[in-house]
């Protein structure tokens, strides 16, 4: 990629106004706040409207919600949970079928927060380069936590996570769990951009492989109108899944079918030609497909 | 009116069995309690611990042919469902990975060879070349039928020892057959015969609840008998009154429940004995009454050597030690002493003054007194125990005769709590090394070989032609070795002992015996221990639950046990052993045709026609065992029983029963013990007897006799006038330090069960040499060190200790025997009480080096 | 799934050569942190001795590998006893506990923090809360409990749920002042929940009766030894032929009976029953007998 713009989505306010070049992203701060939220007014003011964490919550004692990836390790340790375990299992999976794998990482997941805080001081202050690291890390890393998990019989995972141990501080107390907080905010700010999620964590390379068959998807009807302002690139924390639909490389359709694509709408946002918008995964938008099977391809400079 | 014509004592009987029987859900006819109570398919029944002579009742899990737990019997008075930590692992003794299971011979070629390999054999090729050594030994001018001996066991069961004295006395007519009691119980056995006339103890277990003052004279039972052990300390605890004394050579384990602890010099005893006596009379606390009526004086000899080889210098100088002088003739009797008074006594010990015993004995001038006092106050009722102390002394007959001394002066006997009470260290030492006779002096019932009635009565008993029994004591363990070794013995036996490691000089006499090739050795045991290692011929026996047996423990109580299992392989019970082994003997092969001429109609039988199928132990056929044991077990047989066609235990024990009854040794009928928790004799009228020698608690005792010594004919005990005299060997400046061997609580006796049973290892691997710190400090060693500990006889290499559970005065080590890969035997002195023949092993000089 | 890198990886074999290095590496690289995380988890499976678990709770090993650190059982506990360790906690994160001396189980009798559990990490078997498990206590310091000492306190007794049953004083004499008694605090792990009401209520400064978790605090018999007693009242009886009666010789006024050991007849009590025999003849053996 090359010259990013120093201040992504000006252009988009400047067109669409302040408020809808950032629908998406307050909608997405709205969600990953309210759960938190969900979560907090229990303790807080002792309104018990959910029980638990995101490993296991209980919702209006109706509502179970399991992270599958937990009880998968959970699982390769040889322990079946309660039924309630299993259906919230089942639930979660179903619901991020429907709205996109990743969308965890972007919607709920409490690191996000952290994480985006670093990207946003990042290309605040400049910050660029660091270290390399490959994006399929994280599935190595994946599989490493299931593999120690079936060698030791412990959930080892649990120990070092930092999406369960920043929730869960938040909820029951924090501990030193915020030192491994401060740990990826800092790796991210100053040693890899998009470091932790976009590299590393095993509960993001999870919910990719969700992804990979989720419904909801960032679709590009207006990919023709693209201007090649970079902006989209600039703000995505997974730029690699823009390009291919965006460029119909080898033909690809209109549609981000990369399971990485967290679903954040950020690039619905910052565009100001308004090529992206959120759409099922089986309808590929029309005026798109004008242009699929099309000849010369506007590639970024 | 039919149930009327129960007796109240019947009916009381009836019903209580069958209250127990429906508590329990079971029909009482037919009812077959000893099998699968609990539902998990265990068989439980009655048995009495393998260990020691306390005599703990044990309940025996059975299932799928193989024991597979123990508990504590609840029942069993003497221990209540309690055991030691030994007892803890009883389930394990049998199970040991080397078990021999084969007859193996040393042999060369195919053929026995003295140094040959040992190779698997048949039981008949085994017996054949026993049966050929016992006729050429018999033949060989220079051995003769005392060269066939036997070394038997306190662990033997009744009948075993029974059918071995029968075996050895009348059918090989050898007196040359001993126990390994020898070496544990010898000198307690000449201390009752010489004081009383009559062999045991008279009080029971229950004068630990009774007495005000405990003394332990040489007796650690915190480690030896920790379950009486915690009878004392129970007393202790709940009478604010009593007191304890310990004395020893160290301070060991029991030392700490002490409130009065004297340690005192070896051998110094005697001293403190008479000292107390002389107390007693200079505080005129003797029991006149008791005394003029019970009591009779005497002065024994006093140069009485030492036990050891005749040419020994201090053998030569002794006059009365009974070995042939010059002239050929015995010099003198060790056991001989004469009529005295009490003022000649009272004079004899009047030198024993507080100074000079504590002279003697190094022990503060206060803790004497404080003991004297005890024993002296008229109020204070005094139970003495004692074992290996006491027993194994060179002066063994005499420290028995003299703590018997104490208790007579007082009067402080027979009754509860009053009680000189001699210890036992083996299961059965009082069953069958004492009772049933097999010293090489004994016969049954406290009878001996050199008197021409006993010989009588004993052959008439075994229907044997008068003359059979031979009148000269046979050798016993210590001459054994020593005979072995100069080739007068050429057929040794011995069964369920380890000498090799329990015998004392093992270097110096026993091992060049055994392997002198004029001698042909057989070991029956369980394990390859070191006395079957240096054998020639190795069978394999039957242990504890594999036979149905008969233990006597120190109380008086006999205990009887059913056969719960098979033994493995070939393994046969000692019983088993001596019976078939009769079989190929024709009288004629080992009696003299004067003998046989006087019994015509024994001619052409073999052994064992003559002396077990007699028509006395065969007079019950072997359905009469699932008679007598039909209320625990239906259907109950053994392997004896099956093997030999009648019951053949109770035919033995009914035999062998008929020598007690009404010599006061009375036992009651075979069939009772398989009913209960074990009987003290003499039971008379079915009653046991508690307290012997008083009246009300003694039948043998008459109405209006109060106290009746009934062993000697004028019914008084023995008083002895018996000095002071030092041990044999003691510590010079090449030899600086007393040794003291012994026991350790987790391992029983050379260890070859409990060394056996991983967790008894574990928690005692190593024998250890205890020391003072400051003799470690001046010879340069330190805690955990290996040093090579010597004598004259030999050496060993262990580790040093200076902590823990013994604690040393300077100038005394101590190590235990149980090791088998630090044989501590290599170094103790063969030297015995001349009077009980029972070897010190607690006295002998030594020194330690760092290696 | 590709990735950029593999994407954009040329065929040949240079390329060939560089991807298996890549590969390498990372299997290395994340290998190598698998190992230590691995280690860490298996460390942090040791359970604290301080640190007691829910009622119901596996047995640690599985626990930790059941529980998936929801904190249901935190949410639901009424007395808000529990914690969820942190992650500086030698336990493993996330999972709960209670410190007893801080604040104890309080035992609800519908076990609410056992319903919450969405595993198995609390056995949902479990329904009678005098049932649970969830450590043992143990009178750690004979020194400093007041009882051992001879002092009357037994607050641990007396505060306990199932007293008389988990708690019994043993009665002992106190051999020093020779005229009281020691009443010595027993935990008797068959009724013992563990739920730490002793150690919470123990007056002294640091508590002589702890609370600890089953693994440390229990031993086991082996099983080839059984209790004598214990058995014998299981089985309502003897387990072997109970005994045939046994009679004594005794002087008047005494009595003898099994198992209990001599006593004077009490007055007005019958003397034994049955004339006295005549006494057998002793027939002489004496002599030289030695």
């Amino acid at each position: 990629m090359s010259s990013v713009p120093l201040k992504p989505g000006a252009e988009a306010v400047a067109g669409k106004g302040w408020l809808l070049a950032h629908k998406w992203l307050i909608l997405r701060r709205s969600s990953q706040v309210g759960i938190l939220l969900l979560f907090l007014v229990g303790p807080w003011f002792g309104l018990w409207i959910v029980k638990g964490n995101l490993n296991y919550s209980y919702t209006l004692g109706v509502l179970p919600l399991t992270d599958p990836y937990l009880l998968l390790q959970s699982l390769l340790t040889f322990k079946l949970p309660e039924t309630l375990a299993l259906v919230g299992a089942a639930i979660i999976i179903l619901f991020y079928l429907l709205v996109g794998g990743r969308s965890y990482c972007a919607w709920t997941c409490p690191v996000n927060l952290v994480t985006d805080i670093s990207s946003a001081l990042r290309r605040r202050f400049g910050l660029k380069g660091g270290a390399h690291l490959s994006r399929s890390t994280r599935f190595w890393m994946l599989g490493m936590t299931l593999v120690v998990s079936l060698l030791t019989g412990t959930i080892a995972w649990e120990m070092f996570n930092p999406v369960s141990m920043l929730h869960r501080g938040l909820i029951f107390g924090m501990g030193f769990a915020w030192m491994v907080i401060v740990a990826v905010f800092l790796f991210d700010l100053f040693v890899m951009r998009s470091g932790w999620c976009g590299h590393l964590c095993p509960v993001g390379a999870f919910y990719s492989l969700i992804g990979r068959v989720s419904v909801l998807r960032v679709q590009l009807p207006g990919r023709a109108a693209c201007n090649d302002c970079m902006d989209c690139f600039a703000v995505c924390p997974e730029p690699q899944v823009i390009r291919p639909a965006l460029k119909a490389i080898n033909g690809a359709p209109a549609l981000i079918f990369d399971a990485q694509c967290t679903n954040c709408g950020r690039c619905i946002d910052v565009c100001s030609k308004d090529v992206f918008a959120f759409g099922p995964r089986f309808t590929i938008p029309v005026s798109a497909q004008s242009i699929v099977g099309g000849t010369a391809q506007a590639v970024p400079k | 009116m039919s149930v009327f014509t129960l007796t109240r004592r019947e009916f009381i009987k009836t019903n209580a069995v069958a209250a127990a029987a429906v508590t329990a859900g079971m029909s009482v006819p037919g009812a077959v309690m000893a099998q699968a109570r609990g539902g998990d398919g265990v068989r439980w029944d009655k048995g009495v611990c393998r260990y020691c002579g306390t005599g703990c009742g044990v309940l025996v899990g059975t299932k799928d042919g193989k024991v597979v737990a123990t508990q504590g019997d609840p029942d069993a008075p003497v221990n209540k469902g309690l055991n030691c930590v030994k007892g803890y692992f009883l389930a394990k003794i049998m199970y040991g990975q080397d078990r021999l299971t084969k007859p193996l011979l040393r042999m060369k070629d195919g053929k026995f060879d003295k140094n040959g390999e040992f190779a698997p054999i048949s039981w008949d090729a085994a017996f054949d070349i026993m049966a050929e050594k016992v006729k050429a030994t018999m033949k060989e001018p220079t051995q003769g039928p005392y060269g066939v001996a036997m070394f038997g066991s306190g662990q033997w069961t009744v009948w075993e020892g029974y059918a071995a004295v029968k075996l050895m006395k009348a059918g090989f007519r050898s007196n040359s057959i001993d126990p390994n009691a020898r070496h544990c119980m010898a000198s307690a056995v000449a201390g009752f015969m010489r004081t009383f006339g009559i062999d045991e103890p008279m009080g029971c277990y229950d004068d630990a609840e009774h007495a005000d003052v405990f003394a332990l004279w040489g007796a650690n039972m915190a480690e030896m008998h920790p379950i009486l052990w915690s009878r004392i300390t129970n007393r202790r605890l709940t009478a604010n009154h009593v007191k304890i004394h310990v004395l020893s050579t160290f301070s060991h384990r029991s030392c700490e429940l002490a409130d009065n602890e004297l340690i005192f010099k070896p051998q110094s005893d005697l001293a403190i004995l008479n000292y107390i006596c002389n107390y007693i009379i200079q505080n005129k606390a003797v029991n006149q009454e008791f005394v003029k009526k019970n009591v009779g004086f005497f002065q024994g000899v006093t140069d009485i050597g030492y036990g050891l080889r005749p040419n020994h210098p201090l053998e030569q100088v002794a006059g009365n030690n009974g070995y042939p002088g010059a002239d050929g003739k015995p010099k003198g009797d060790p056991n001989k002493h004469t009529p005295i008074t009490f003022d000649d006594f009272a004079k004899f010990v009047s030198e024993y003054t507080l100074d000079k015993a504590h002279e003697i004995s190094g022990v503060p001038k206060d803790k004497l007194e404080a003991l004297a006092k005890a024993y002296a106050d008229p109020k204070v009722k005094v139970t003495s125990y004692w074992t290996m102390g006491f027993n194994q002394h060179t002066r063994g007959t005499w420290v028995n005769n003299m703590i018997y001394n104490v208790h007579l002066l007082t009067g402080k006997i027979s009754e509860p709590g009053n009680s000189p009470f001699s210890l036992t260290g083996q299961p059965s030492a009082c069953g069958t090394a004492r009772e049933v006779g097999t010293f090489s002096h004994r016969l049954p019932a406290d009878m001996v070989v050199m008197n021409p009635k006993h010989r009588e009565f004993t052959e008439k008993a075994w229907k044997l032609p008068a003359g059979t029994i031979p009148p000269t004591p046979g050798y016993h363990a210590v001459l054994q070795s020593r005979m072995l070794k100069d080739g007068k013995i050429g057929f040794y036996w011995t069964s369920t002992t380890n000498n090799m490691q329990a015998g004392p000089n093992v270097n110096g006499e026993i091992y060049p015996g055994w392997r002198n090739p004029k001698a042909f050795v057989v070991v029956s045991d369980v394990y390859p221990t070191v006395s079957a290692m240096s054998a020639d011929l190795i069978l394999p026996c039957a242990m504890w639950m594999e036979k149905e047996g008969m233990f006597g423990n120190a109380e008086r109580r006999g205990q009887m046990w059913r056969q719960q299992v098979k033994a493995p392989g070939e393994s046969r019970s000692d019983l088993w052993q001596y019976m078939e082994f009769s079989k190929r003997f024709k009288v004629e092969d080992v009696w003299p045709a004067d003998l046989l001429a006087k019994a015509p109609e024994l001619k052409g039988k073999t052994l064992y026609e003559v002396l077990y199928a007699n028509g006395q132990v065969n007079k019950f056929p072997k359905e009469e065992a699932a008679k007598v044991n039909a209320h625990a077990w239906a259907g109950y047989t053994n392997d004896e029983s099956e093997a030999f066609g009648f019951y053949v235990q109770k035919g033995l024990f009914e035999e062998y029963a008929g020598f007690g009854r009404g010599h006061a040794h009375d036992l009651a009928p075979f069939d009772t013990y398989h009913k209960v928790r074990g009987l003290r004799w003499p039971v008379v009228d079915g009653k046991e007897t508690l307290w012997r020698f008083r009246e009300g608690y003694d039948s043998y005792v008459k109405k209006g006799e109060g106290v009746r010594f009934y062993g000697y004919p004028d019914g008084k005990a023995k008083i002895f006038a018996l000095p002071y005299q030092p041990a044999a060997e003691m510590p010079d400046k090449d030899f600086d330090l007393w040794l003291c061997t012994g026991r350790v609580l987790e391992h029983w006796h050379s260890g070859s069960m409990t060394r056996r049973v991983p967790e008894l290892y574990k928690a005692f691997p190593d024998a250890v040499v205890w020391m003072h710190p400051k003799d470690a400090e001046k010879r340069g060693l330190k805690r955990n060190d290996v040093v090579k500990v010597s004598t004259r006889r030999g050496e060993i290499e262990l580790r040093v200790d200076t902590k823990g559970r013994n604690k040393m005065p300077e100038g005394l080590i101590f190590v235990p025997f149980f090791d088998e890969h630090r044989l501590v035997n290599k170094l103790t002195l063969d030297a015995t009480c001349p009077i009980s023949k029972e070897t010190d092993f607690k006295k002998c000089a030594a020194k330690v080096v760092k290696v | 799934m590709t990735t950029v890198t593999q994407s954009k990886a040329p065929v040949g074999n240079t390329a060939r050569r560089q991807f298996i290095a890549d590969t390498s590496r990372m299997a290395c690289g994340v290998g190598l942190l698998g190992l230590g995380l691995g280690l860490y988890a298996r460390h942090a499976t040791a359970l604290p001795p301080a640190a007691i678990r829910p009622p119901g709770a596996l047995p640690e090993d599985r626990f930790s590998s059941a529980c998936i650190r929801c904190g249901m059982c935190v949410r639901d506990c009424p007395y808000d006893i529990l914690h969820l360790a942190r992650p500086e906690e030698p336990m493993s994160t996330g999972t709960p506990y209670f410190i007893a001396r801080q604040a104890p189980c309080e035992m609800c009798e519908d076990i609410p923090c056992v319903k919450a559990c969405p595993t198995t990490a609390l056995d949902h078997s479990l329904k009678e809360i005098n049932k649970a498990k969830m450590g043992l206590a143990v009178v750690v310091d004979h020194e400093t409990c007041l009882n051992f000492l001879g002092l009357r306190c037994d607050i641990c007794y007396r505060v306990c749920p199932v007293i008389d049953k988990a708690i019994t004083l043993d009665p002992q004499t106190n051999v020093r002042t020779g005229r009281h008694t020691l009443f010595i605090p027993v935990v008797h792990s068959e009724h013992c929940t563990g739920c730490g009401k002793c150690e919470k209520a123990c007056p002294t400064e640091v508590a002589a009766i702890k609370v600890f978790p089953l693994y440390m605090a229990k031993g086991q018999l082996s099983s080839h030894y059984r209790l004598g007693w214990v058995e014998k009242e299981k089985a309502g009886g003897s387990l072997v032929a109970p005994e045939i009666e046994h009679r004594y010789n005794m002087p008047e006024g005494m009595k003898y009976e099994h198992g209990k050991g001599l006593s004077v007849v009490p007055p007005g009590e019958a003397a034994a029953p049955g004339a006295v025999p005549p006494a057998p003849t002793f027939k002489a053996l004496q002599g030289n007998k030695l």
